[in-house]
Parts: structure tokens; C-alpha cells; sequence
């Protein structure tokens, strides 16, 4: 029963969760919509045209009138990082299109202290507001006239500082004075007040809490700005990340994911073979490749570390296990996909038993196949990023995994990128591959 | 005595539920060297096992197929087969489909190119020959089909319904050119078809089948194929017994079917 309740707190807490996002994703389909009207009023303006699809009255439900737009693709690409750009208040954007940023520079407020007799003064407070990581000094301010002296204090942009404003003056907290308004404003303990730059809170023990506005920027330890995370690229390039350069850690993580492919292959291919060819084969196996498949490679990982330690041995172990069954399962339907009049046909035409194998159930499963290694590698890629993370020496997986330790956002983003061209890139490859040697496919 | 004899073929089976089909009883034909058969009968008549048996793709419970006075056993050159359809090796052209059976010979290039081109010659497809097979329409993959059959140079041509999905307007031109190729090469076919139509048109001895079991129902010797050869199949059509031997067989299949019906309601 605990359970069901402690799940059904969690589930109210992701509703709610959602829930505040809507406005958010509201917002976004908004912009998407109203783009795609502007777009086809552009294009209506543009030149009209009247090929084929076009002068179709039925769209709404035409699977084959409907392709993926160009511009819809480029504007939201180009969206992504204008927004990126906008709340992170990258340079390579015009600062009209950032999004208000942090509070930078002098400001201040006013607070007014009051002594048992009801008698008041005021004092001013100057906040110097400056980048983190600048070495600063508090500005110099005249102590003022009253018995509430003026203050200086600094605090590092997206941060908050305390400030005992009554230290300096010439009555203390002993004396029974208390801060009673700022900006006269009133103001008690656990409260808080709007200044000019933010907002003042007090601590319930009357201690005030100066938090500057913090704007709706990224801080770039969320979020660092994309010409920072290109900056980083260079860097890494260059100069390596952990004893290591990118091509390094790149080249580690691709060296596994091929390696552990090419011997899954190896063993998968034939294994799926006799799998398809042979009755016995298909009852051995069957049970051990059906329980296999359905467990993540992921899972694999703790036994695997545990037997054959974090080393390349033990990684390559893992992605063999993960393109195994895969390979074998896409080698045994390709080879029972084989349609038997292609088989009759070429016993008819006086085929032996190997040239039958040779010339039509190879040929035959290489579409399969394909398929397969495609399925395979992207599988053996996330997996060997997630290996990574857990342990390794080198690799794009443990690189972003001992940055995120050391909050160097910009390294875990640049990875997180590469990571996707690469997957990406290792897909397109394999269609190429998969278009030149099996033209034939789909087409039986 | 050369020739296809089958003789007294039956073919029994079990089913998973215990049941078990009778698909053919004591099918006997005697066929001489370059008799072309059509073989007619409402589905389920044991036409294409039939077939299957005669290629060696199944072994009949009880009988013996001898061509050429030798056992026939399993699948082998002499006995070649066109099917329906997607039979080709869509992974190879059109010129390796035709060589395949003398490639699977260890034949030399040459003579294998010679055999090739001349079989392309004869069923017109000579410029498609380096053509992908799937780039070919329905009624060309069927050519091609014929031509890889043929290249084999086979003594019993078997032919499952090879028209049987085309349009009507291919599926008249190539009844043509099955018997051109027929009269030319002078090969013996079993022709196994649904159409009553190219049944009468493609054979020079026709058999209709009937099921439960499956058994020939009733045998003709018939004129058309012959007629055919050196006219337009259209005028054969206008032949006033083609017209009559049409309605007998069409009412004789449908006799059949009602039989079968009748039996299911019973």
C-alpha cells in the first residue's frame, strides 16, 4: 500500500510538473503555427505553382501530399539556438534579442531604522553587482548624517548576499533598534520587499538578505552560451580533455562500437543462419536469443564490470553482447524470409544445396541484415556511451560524465552534441552502405 | 518409352487436428515427348500439388512419376518450372536470371552468353537485358521467367499458373508467346491454370480435375493450340467449338463447386 501512495505523490509532482510547462509548450505550438501561416502567405505571394501535388484539392489525410518542408526544418533549427542564444545572452546574437539578463552594476535601496522611541533614520545601501569570479571592491560611500550609518556591500551576479546594514550604525540591535522599511516600504522578518534591482528579504532574525534580479537568463553553469561550447570545442581539440584529446576519446568510443559490432557480426550472422536453415539449431537457440534480446544491454553492464573488469576487454564484451542477438535474430528472419518459390525455382533450374545458400538465401537475407546492422549499431553507440558513464579511462560517455562532476556544462553540452552528430552520422552511413549493396531491397 | 508418365498418384496427408486430406487419387497420365497438357479445376482440386509432386517438391504417398524412364525423386534440370510470380532473383539482372541455370552447370562464359542473348532474342527483352529485375512490368518479369526456364534447357516444361497475375491485355499476348515457344522448341509442358479460356487456348490436351479427392474428372483432345500457333488467338475464340467446349467445361467446373457447396450445408 506504501507504495501506491508514494508513487501516487510522485505522479502529482510530474503532473505538476506539466502542468507548469503548459503555458511553455503553448506558446511553442503558437510560434509553430504562426510561422507555417506566414510561411504559406510568403510562399502564396512568391510564386504560385502548379505542378502536381500542388493543385491537389485533398491534402488533409493524403499521406503522400504530406513531406517534410524545408523551411519548416531550417526555422526550427535556427530556432533553437536563437533561444539558446537569447537565454544565455550570446554575443552572437543582437542584444535586443536577449532576454533580460542578470542585474550588473551599482545599485541601491534605502532602509529605515527605528529605535524603541519611535524615532527614525534613514541610510542608503550601495550593491555593486559584478560578474562571478571578478575581484571587486566594495564601493566607497560617505557614512551619512543619523544614527543609521550607509552601507557597501558586493554579491556576484545570480547570487545573494546578507547584510548586517546596523553594524555600522551608531545604535545596534542591543540598543532595541530594528529595521522597520525599505524604500519605505515596511518590512518584518520572513518578508520580503521589490527594490529597484531585485529584492531585499529579512531573515527571521532581522538580518537582511539583498538578492539582485536575476533576470531570465541562463547562468552558465545551467547553460553556457553557444560560442562558449564552440570556444570549449577548441580547446578540447587542442589541448585534450583528462589525458586525453577529443579524437582520443572520439576514437575510443567508436573503436568498441565497431569492434564489438564487427564480432557480434561475426557470430551473429552465422548463428542466424543455422538458426534459419536448421530445425535443431532453431529449438537450441531459440530460447537462449528470445531471453537475451529482451534484456537491455545496459542491464549487462554491473556483470560485466564484475567478470572482465572497466578495461577495453570488458566493453567490447558488452557491445558484442548487444549486437549479437540482434544480428543473429536479423540473419535468421532474413534467411526464413526467403520466399520458397525462389528456392523451387533454382532446384528446378539445377542448383546444389551450397549454391543455394550461395546465390539466393545470402542474397536473399542481405536486406534483413542491413537492417539490422543498422538497428545494431545505434544500439551498440548508446550503449557504449552509457558504459562510459559508469567507468572508463577514455571515451566521449566518460568525458562528459567527469565534467558534469566538475559542472563544466559547457564540456557535458559539447559531448551531448557530438555524441548525436556521430549516432547521426553512423545512421546516414549505414543507409548509404545499405543503398549501394541491396538496391534490390523492398523491391522482391 | 520416353515421355512424362505419371502413374497412379495419390497423395494423402494428416492435418495437426488429427484429420486428413485426400489432395490426389490415382492420377494417371501418360504424356508424350512435346504434348502440351492444361490442367483445369475449381480450387482445392490437387492442381498444384500435383504439379509440386511432378517437380520433385513432394513425395506422393503411393505412385510413380518416370520421365524418360527414369524415377523421378526430387527436384531436378530436366524438369524446369515457371511459377506465378516473384520467382526471379531480384539481386541479379535479367541477364544473370537467364544464366542462372547454365551458370549452376559450370557452363563457360561464352556459350552461356550466346544461349542467353539468343533466349532474350526470342522473348523480346534483348535491350532490358542489364536491367534490374524489379524494373521490369509483370508481364516482362514473366518472360524473363520463361527464358531462365528454357536456357536450362529442360525436357518437361511445369508452368503454375504463370499468366495468372497479369492484366488481360498482357496475359493474351503472352498465351501467344507460350505457344510459339511451345511450337518452337518443342518442349512438353504441363500448363496448370484457373482460366477456362487459356485451358482451351494453350492446350493441345486439356484435363479437368475435381476434388475431394483430387482425381481427373474428364479428358479432351483439342484443336486450338494448334490453330493457334499460326493465327491470332482472338480468331481461334471465334471458333464455334471453342465457344461450346467453353460452356460445357465452365458448367461442368460449376457443377463442381455446388457439389462442394451442397456438402459443406450438409
Amino acid at each position: 500500500m506504501n507504495v501506491i501512495f508514494e508513487l501516487w505523490g510522485e505522479l502529482k509532482a510530474v503532473l505538476l510538473t506539466i502542468v507548469g510547462a503548459i503555458p511553455y509548450i503553448a506558446g511553442y505550438i503558437l510560434l509553430i503555427l504562426a510561422t507555417m501561416f506566414v510561411w504559406s502567405f510568403i510562399k502564396r505571394m512568391l510564386t504560385p505553382k502548379h505542378d502536381y501535388s500542388s493543385l491537389k484539392t485533398v491534402t488533409f489525410g493524403d499521406e503522400s501530399s504530406v513531406v517534410s518542408n524545408t523551411a519548416a526544418s531550417i526555422i526550427s533549427i535556427v530556432l533553437i539556438f536563437v533561444l539558446w542564444g537569447a537565454f544565455t545572452g550570446s554575443k552572437l546574437l543582437p542584444g535586443f534579442m536577449h532576454v533580460p539578463g542578470p542585474f550588473e552594476g551599482e545599485g541601491t535601496f534605502t532602509y529605515t531604522s527605528t529605535l524603541p522611541d519611535g524615532t527614525t533614520d534613514d541610510a542608503q545601501v550601495t550593491v555593486l553587482v559584478h560578474p562571478v569570479g571578478e575581484d571587486v571592491a566594495d564601493p566607497v560611500v560617505e557614512a551619512g548624517d543619523g544614527f543609521a550609518k550607509n552601507d557597501s556591500m558586493t554579491i556576484g551576479s545570480y547570487r545573494s548576499a546578507l547584510i548586517r546594514v546596523a553594524d555600522n550604525d551608531d545604535t545596534t540591535r542591543g540598543d532595541g533598534a530594528v529595521i522597520t522599511a525599505i524604500d519605505g516600504k515596511p518590512i518584518v522578518p520572513s518578508e520580503n520587499v521589490k527594490i529597484d534591482f531585485g529584492q531585499v528579504s529579512m531573515t527571521p532574525k532581522g538580518t537582511l538578505n539583498v538578492q539582485p534580479s536575476t533576470g531570465w537568463q541562463m547562468e552558465p553553469i545551467w547553460l553556457p552560451s553557444p560560442e562558449a561550447v564552440w570556444k570549449r570545442l577548441g580547446e578540447i581539440a587542442t589541448d585534450g580533455y583528462r589525458n586525453s584529446t577529443l579524437a582520443e576519446h572520439l576514437g575510443f568510443s567508436l573503436f568498441r562500437v565497431i569492434v564489438g559490432f564487427i564480432l557480434g557480426s561475426i557470430v551473429g550472422i552465422p548463428l542466424g543462419y543455422a538458426m534459419g536453415l536448421s530445425s535443431w539449431f532453431r529449438g537450441w537457440f531459440d530460447p537462449i536469443v528470445e531471453f537475451m534480446r529482451p534484456v537491455p544491454p545496459l542491464a549487462l553492464i554491473p556483470l560485466v564490470i564484475i567478470w572482465a573488469g572497466i578495461g577495453e576487454v570488458g566493453k567490447i564484451i558488452l557491445l558484442f553482447l548487444a549486437a549479437l542477438w540482434i544480428m543473429a535474430i536479423a540473419a535468421r528472419s532474413g534467411v526464413s524470409g526467403v520466399r520458397i518459390s525462389k528456392v523451387h525455382a533454382a532446384y528446378s533450374l539445377g542448383a546444389s544445396k551450397w549454391q543455394i545458400m550461395r546465390y539466393v538465401i545470402i542474397p536473399n537475407s542481405l536486406p534483413e541484415i542491413f537492417t539490422g546492422a543498422r538497428v545494431a549499431m545505434g544500439v551498440c553507440w548508446g550503449t557504449v556511451v552509457a558504459a562510459e558513464l559508469v567507468a572508463a579511462e577514455k571515451g566521449a560517455g566518460m568525458m562528459i560524465m567527469v565534467a558534469s562532476k566538475f559542472q563544466s556544462t559547457d564540456i557535458v553540452l559539447m559531448g551531448i552534441i557530438l555524441i548525436g552528430i556521430i549516432g547521426f552520422s553512423i545512421d546516414m552511413l549505414m543507409r548509404w552502405v545499405e543503398r549501394i549493396m541491396v538496391p534490390w531491397k523492398g523491391k522482391g | 518409352m520416353a515421355g512424362l508418365q505419371i502413374d497412379k498418384l495419390s497423395m494423402r496427408f494428416d492435418l495437426p487436428n488429427g484429420a486428413s486430406v485426400q489432395a490426389l487419387k490415382d492420377v494417371s497420365i501418360d504424356l508424350k515427348a512435346g504434348e502440351l497438357l492444361s490442367v483445369l479445376g475449381p480450387s482445392g482440386c490437387g492442381k498444384t500439388t500435383l504439379l509440386n509432386i511432378v517437380a520433385g517438391f513432394l513425395a506422393p504417398t503411393s505412385g510413380a512419376i518416370t520421365l524418360n524412364e527414369k524415377r523421378v525423386y526430387g527436384p531436378g534440370p530436366e524438369r524446369g518450372m515457371v511459377f506465378q510470380q516473384g520467382a526471379l532473383f531480384e539481386w541479379m539482372s535479367v541477364r544473370e536470371n537467364v544464366g542462372f541455370g547454365p551458370r549452376m552447370k559450370g557452363m563457360a562464359e561464352k556459350p552461356k552468353r550466346e544461349i542467353v542473348d539468343h533466349l532474350l532474342n526470342v522473348v523480346g527483352l534483348q535491350e532490358f537485358k542489364e536491367k534490374a529485375v524489379y524494373e521490369l512490368s509483370g508481364g516482362m518479369q514473366q518472360r524473363v521467367a520463361l527464358a531462365r526456364c528454357l536456357a536450362n534447357e529442360p525436357d518437361v516444361i511445369l508452368m503454375d499458373e504463370p499468366l495468372g497475375a497479369l492484366d488481360a491485355l498482357t496475359r493474351e499476348k503472352m498465351q501467344g508467346l507460350v505457344l510459339k515457344l511451345w511450337k518452337e522448341t518443342g518442349k512438353t509442358i504441363i500448363l496448370i491454370t484457373h482460366s477456362v479460356e487459356e485451358a482451351l487456348l494453350l492446350g493441345e490436351r486439356l484435363i479437368v480435375m475435381a476434388p475431394r479427392p483430387g482425381r481427373i474428372h474428364k479428358e479432351y483432345n483439342l484443336p486450338f493450340a494448334e490453330m493457334g500457333v499460326g493465327q491470332d488467338l482472338r480468331e481461334v475464340k471465334k471458333h464455334p467449338d471453342f465457344a461450346t467446349t467453353r460452356e460445357e467445361i465452365l458448367s461442368m467446373i460449376w457443377d463442381m463447386e455446388e457439389e462442394i457447396m451442397g456438402g459443406k450445408s450438409a
